[in-house]
């Protein structure tokens, strides 16, 4: 039978696979997919908890996500349009203007 | 059973997916395996009992936003490869793995108490879109509107940073200084 | 009654402040005159309760406000204005004025004039508070503070550069005042400690009290209080082993020594004893011990001014040597004798400084006695006077010092101390020939100074007119005697005299005799020319020059080792661990912060990888603490 830990593992791991993905990529554009990823990881999450609690609220909290998901990408990929005429190259090391 | 054999099948392919989104080296590569991703987690959503999060799911996260990125490709030469400086994949991995157990064995381990209260509770009789549909313009009301105008700033700062010359107004001026302009 | 005792207290005080606000400025004549005049009302007032004490015969006891009031200590600021205190006030400000006014005259070229009077008169009001005071911390609060402006007065050229033991014994003006301000300091040390046995043990530091209670003290307790407030005594009275300052502190200007080193500080130790005479009266032993170490100093300090060529060391090592003599009476209990001399000899001992500064502003400061010579000719009533103080010192009838030292030999013999009356004899005869000597050689004789180009010539008149009083006084004080006798036994104890008749006079015979005998000596020697120079060969001459080498034992055996531990603990101790951990804590936190700084590079990626990190270990915080298990 299929738990609801079998669900909050599954999201465990996924977020995780997330969190190399923004660890590794030094591409902004790769970075936005590793984000999207994490997001999706944790809306399975909520839908899972929805469903073995028969609590509407999970989803609901689910599609919020989505919605504020598409908007951040919305303007995320506007500003890299114009960072990347700006400067030519996304890579994360060019942007770097504190010297640490 | 079906629903053993649906999961199993749906998180593999899932896992695989999410895996090559972040360790290819190709952007074209990675940008289909996140669409792929995208389209088997709301799989996973149908699974639930959450048909409408489900469809949401494909038509805003596959169909906009994936297309979104898509055209956002466009602008970056996806034949290259992505080189990529990689400090350490050691730390990577191990803070990862380090995270992921963690949350399992939170998650896992019986933590979660038995007074999580249902304050929605599903209701049997109607079909999931209407439930969420009752649920979102009564308790979730106001975060729908905000979430409205959300996307509604969004939208607008998507035109700016698009857009060159915003600062004149084509329909307060006349023809004439319109072309004078132009031909400048 | 009282305003009498406030104005002969804060006069001074008034004076001082008001050449204070000059302190900065080049000379102004009315600083000199206002203190002068002050220092003037203070004396008249003095006068005035002298005479008051002597009519009426009772004390003036005021108690100004409450100083000290913790717990079981109540400390009052209060003044007492009874036989003892009152001699001592007449004496301080006679010799405070007349120094006044003649220091307008030495220091009127100098740049500091504003500054000496300021200290001056600091100096005399730290003296009045000491000798009026009615309990023992006044007395300390008067001790202190005449140490300081002593210290600021020897110092006074401070300017002046260190230099070598054999260009100058007393190396510089600050290094001899420093000098001076730390034996005192050491000295107040055991006076300290007295005071706190003192307090400890009877719960009070009023004189009353302490003396109606110190007959019911424990005899070993009551020695212990006499023996560390002598010690506080041989600091300021510059008793052997702590005597060196006493020379040294020739450096600062003569109207000092006059007043400090002749006059008044050096005969504070003095009074401290002839004031705690019920203290010394219950343990004779004690008093012993103090006559003993007065004897030797008088023969000590004698026998160093024998052979010493500086005018003032020479008149410094005779107060040395006389203040022996004051000890020796205290000692062995003629106190009121004791308070005689001291007042004769404040008298005729500073009409010797003053004389003295006379001779160094004509010579253009010269000191060394040997390059004068035959200044009698130009300085006629300088050298007259200074020969009645030397007749006075050297204890000549019908001069002052006749009749008060010859009463310090006649308790000596009294008490059958035959050897101390010998070594005091043996002093008498030195001090007569060492202070003919000077006479000899500075005002008599080979006119030495042509030599070396000095144009000496007489003081002004008002420096002489202000030592002719000291002269008047070393004549005719000895006169009042009996007067002061009477006087002083209302509060002192009396001594009775066991020799009477014949062997006082014999006394007196052979006590005389040695004195002519020494002037005669000094005389004669040096107007046909002095000693020749194969003495200088003889080791004792040697050592009687170095002073029998003492300040440089002093130097070898406390002075380099102490500062050698001073250095070590300032460079090993202090800056190796105390600076070095202060240091250690800054470092640590200024390289944390600069490792630290890594964190923010500014490269996106590191900074995601460094929230997982955070995002980690909040996740062990949550399974270690998590509330539900």
């Amino acid at each position: 039978m299929i738990t609801l830990s079998h669900y909050l593992v599954l999201t465990a791991i996924l977020f995780c696979i997330g969190l190399v993905g923004i660890l590794r990529r030094k591409n902004l554009l790769m970075l936005f997919f590793a984000t999207e990823m994490l997001l999706n990881a944790v809306n399975i999450g909520f839908a899972a908890v929805s469903k073995y609690y028969m609590d509407l609220t999970g989803q609901l909290f689910a599609f919020f996500v989505i919605a504020i998901a598409a908007s951040e990408v919305a303007v995320g990929l506007g500003l890299l349009i114009i960072w990347y005429k700006r400067v030519g190259s996304i890579d994360l090391d060019t942007m770097q203007s504190m010297h640490g | 059973m079906i629903e053993a054999i649906a999961f199993y099948t749906f998180a593999t392919l899932t896992i695989a997916m999410f895996v090559i989104t972040v360790m290819s080296k190709n952007a074209l590569y990675a940008m289909s395996a996140l669409a792929a991703g995208m389209i088997f987690i709301s799989g996973f959503f149908f699974l639930l009992d959450a048909d409408f999060l489900g469809v949401v799911q494909i038509i805003v996260y596959t169909g906009a936003v994936m297309a979104l990125y898509a055209f956002g490709m466009m602008f970056f030469d996806t034949t290259r490869e992505v080189k990529e400086r990689n400090s350490s994949a050691k730390v990577v991995f191990v803070l990862s793995g380090m995270a992921a157990l963690l949350m399992v064995v939170i998650l896992v381990a019986p933590i979660i108490s038995d007074k999580v209260q249902a304050l929605y509770p599903m209701r049997e009789d109607v079909g999931n879109a209407e439930a969420v549909g009752i649920v979102l313009f009564t308790k979730y009301l106001v975060p729908f509107e905000v979430a409205a105008v959300m996307l509604l700033v969004a939208m607008i700062s998507g035109i700016i940073m698009a857009s060159k010359r915003m600062d004149e107004s084509l329909t307060l001026k006349e023809d004439e200084e319109i072309q004078k302009k132009a031909a400048q | 009654m009282e305003k009498y005792l406030y104005l002969a207290l804060f006069s001074p005080l008034v004076g001082s402040l008001f050449a204070a606000m000059f302190g900065a400025q080049p000379k102004k004549l009315i600083t000199g005159i206002v203190s002068s005049a002050l220092l003037f009302v203070s004396l008249f007032s003095s006068l005035y309760l002298l005479y008051y004490v002597v009519t009426t015969d009772s004390i003036v006891h005021v108690k100004l406000f409450d100083w000290i009031n913790v717990g079981d200590l109540a400390i009052p600021f209060g003044f007492v204005v009874d036989h003892v205190s009152v001699i001592m006030m007449v004496t301080v400000t006679t010799v405070s004025a007349l120094v006044h006014v003649y220091s307008i005259g030495y220091m009127k070229y100098d740049e500091g004039f504003n500054r000496f009077f300021s200290y001056l008169s600091a100096f005399v009001f730290s003296m009045m508070i000491l000798v009026m005071s009615d309990n023992f911390a006044g007395l300390f609060i008067g001790w202190e503070g005449v140490g300081l402006c002593s210290w600021l007065l020897v110092g006074f050229w401070y300017k002046k550069p260190d230099v070598t033991r054999d260009v100058n014994p007393s190396i510089s003006p600050s290094w001899a005042a420093n000098e001076a301000f730390i034996m005192n300091r050491i000295a107040d040390l055991g006076m300290l400690i007295g005071l706190f046995l003192i307090y400890w043990n009877t719960g009070s530091l009023q004189y009353d009290v302490v003396f109606q209670d110190v007959s019911a003290l424990n005899i070993g307790l009551v020695s212990l209080i006499g023996i560390f407030l002598f010690i506080g005594a041989m600091g300021k009275s510059a008793q052997f082993p702590l005597h060196t300052w006493l020379a040294d502190a020739m450096e600062g200007p003569t109207p000092v020594s006059a007043l400090i080193h002749a006059a008044t500080m050096v005969t504070a130790g003095v009074y401290l004893v002839i004031r705690a005479n019920p203290i010394y009266s219950a343990v004779p032993d004690v008093g012993l011990f103090i006559a003993t170490l007065g004897a030797f100093v008088a023969v000590f300090a004698a026998s160093m001014a024998l052979v010493n060529q500086d005018l003032k060391r020479i008149i410094a090592y005779s107060t040395l040597s006389q203040l022996g003599y004051m000890f020796v009476a205290a000692g062995l209990g003629a106190y009121w004798i004791a308070l005689f001399h001291l007042m004769t000899h404040a008298f005729f001992k500073a009409l010797l400084f003053l004389g003295a500064g006379n001779v160094m502003h004509a010579m253009d400061d010269e000191l060394n006695i040997f390059k004068m010579g035959g200044l009698a000719k130009t300085m006629k009533w300088t050298a007259i006077m200074m020969i009645i103080a030397s007749l006075a010192l050297a204890g000549i009838y019908p001069f002052a010092g006749f009749f008060s030292k010859d009463k310090i030999l006649e308790v000596a013999f009294d008490s059958q101390h035959y050897i101390l009356w010998v070594m005091l004899w043996v002093g008498a005869g030195l001090t007569a020939f060492y202070s003919f000597r000077l006479v000899m050689l500075v005002f008599f004789g080979e006119e030495r100074y042509k030599k070396f180009g000095f144009h000496p010539h007489e003081a002004y008149w008002y420096m002489l007119a202000a030592m002719a009083p000291l002269a008047v006084l070393a004549i005719i004080a000895g006169f009042f005697e009996e007067g002061f006798e009477r006087f002083v036994t209302s509060i002192l104890p009396e001594y009775h005299f066991h020799v009477h008749g014949i062997t006082v006079v014999a006394l007196i015979g052979v006590t005389t005799l040695i004195a002519l005998g020494g002037i005669a000596l000094a005389v004669y020697k040096y107007s046909r020319g002095g000693f020749s120079e194969k003495w200088k060969e003889n080791p004792v001459y040697q050592l009687l020059i170095n002073q029998y080498y003492i300040p440089v034992i002093y130097e070898k055996l406390f002075s380099k080792p102490y500062a050698e531990l001073s250095r070590i603990a300032w460079k090993e101790l202090d800056l190796r661990v105390v600076d070095a951990t202060v240091d250690f804590i800054a470092n640590v936190i200024y390289k944390s912060g600069f490792k630290g700084r890594v964190v923010q590079s500014g490269n996106l990626s590191s900074m995601l990888k460094w929230m997982v990190i955070g995002l980690v270990v909040l996740l062990i915080l949550v399974v270690l603490y998590s509330p539900v298990r």
